[in-house]
């Protein structure tokens, strides 16, 4: 399985996160949240200082593209664990 | 000797520790919280450790306070304790309405892909700047994989790091 994290940050912002937390895995820059719209996970002047970001979600999407599973968190400081996200993904098997 | 004279000889008041470990206790949560308790989901998703510390807080504002009212000529803190309680609380109801409120102020996403349905195509740039699209993170082999395809790909959407 290959994770794709996304948000509003910029490439390089993205990087400074990869290089601290030690990421090594593919993170993709929306600034105009284009992409979190076209997903519906708009979150309007979601950010401490008003600015558009997505609300958090996961998408399992298997090699042709269709979504196996998801997970729209209803509280933003719970997230699916890697444990969730590997038992789904016994899903695409 | 002058029993008047014993009497009016001032006792020095006790320092009320109790209102002021109380009131670190409190002052604690939210730090301790941000910086240590939410990176494990144990304590992050129900903040258990930091409702139990609010909890002494409570229990050593408490027995403070009754403290410098019981036994006043004892011990300080008639003014201070209630002060301290009050500034408490005030962080455990912030602490209450970040936790129970906030971070569950968000859109319903009616219209985000279900399980079936594709995937919506994308194209981003990635931490190079590179701009890639989501076809060619289906069909490229991943780094130490032997040339194979991944079985599909973990889309994480996140709010952002700042």
């Amino acid at each position: 399985m290959r994770p794709v994290a996304i948000s509003v940050d910029t490439p390089d912002e993205s990087a400074a996160l990869c290089r601290k937390a030690g990421y090594t895995y593919t993170f993709l820059s929306d600034p105009k949240a284009d992409v979190i719209r076209r997903y519906d996970l708009l979150h309007g002047s979601g950010s401490p200082d008003g600015k558009d970001i997505a609300r958090p979600a996961e998408f399992l999407v298997d090699d042709s593209g269709v979504v196996r599973w998801r997970n729209l968190t209803e509280d933003y400081r719970k997230r699916a664990t890697p444990e969730d996200i590997l038992k789904a993904a016994q899903l695409l098997q | 000797m002058n029993p008047q004279e014993e009497v009016s000889r001032p006792v020095k008041q006790a320092w009320n520790w109790r209102i002021w470990a109380g009131f670190l206790v409190a002052l604690a949560v939210i730090p301790s919280y941000f910086v240590f308790f939410a990176k494990y989901p144990t304590t992050r998703d129900v903040p258990w450790v930091s409702w139990l510390m609010f909890a002494i807080s409570t229990w050593l504002l408490w027995t403070g306070i009754r403290r410098a009212f019981a036994s006043s000529k004892v011990y300080r803190g008639r003014i201070t304790g209630p002060i301290l309680a009050v500034l408490s609380l005030g962080a455990a109801v912030f602490f209450g309405y970040a936790t129970l409120y906030a971070s569950r102020q968000l859109p319903a996403a009616a219209g985000a892909p279900r399980v079936g349905e594709k995937a919506p195509e994308f194209t981003l740039a990635d931490t190079s700047g590179n701009m890639v699209a989501m076809s060619t993170l289906l069909s490229e082999p991943m780094p130490g994989m032997a040339g194979q395809k991944p079985r599909g790909l973990v889309l994480v959407f996140y709010r952002g790091y700042w």
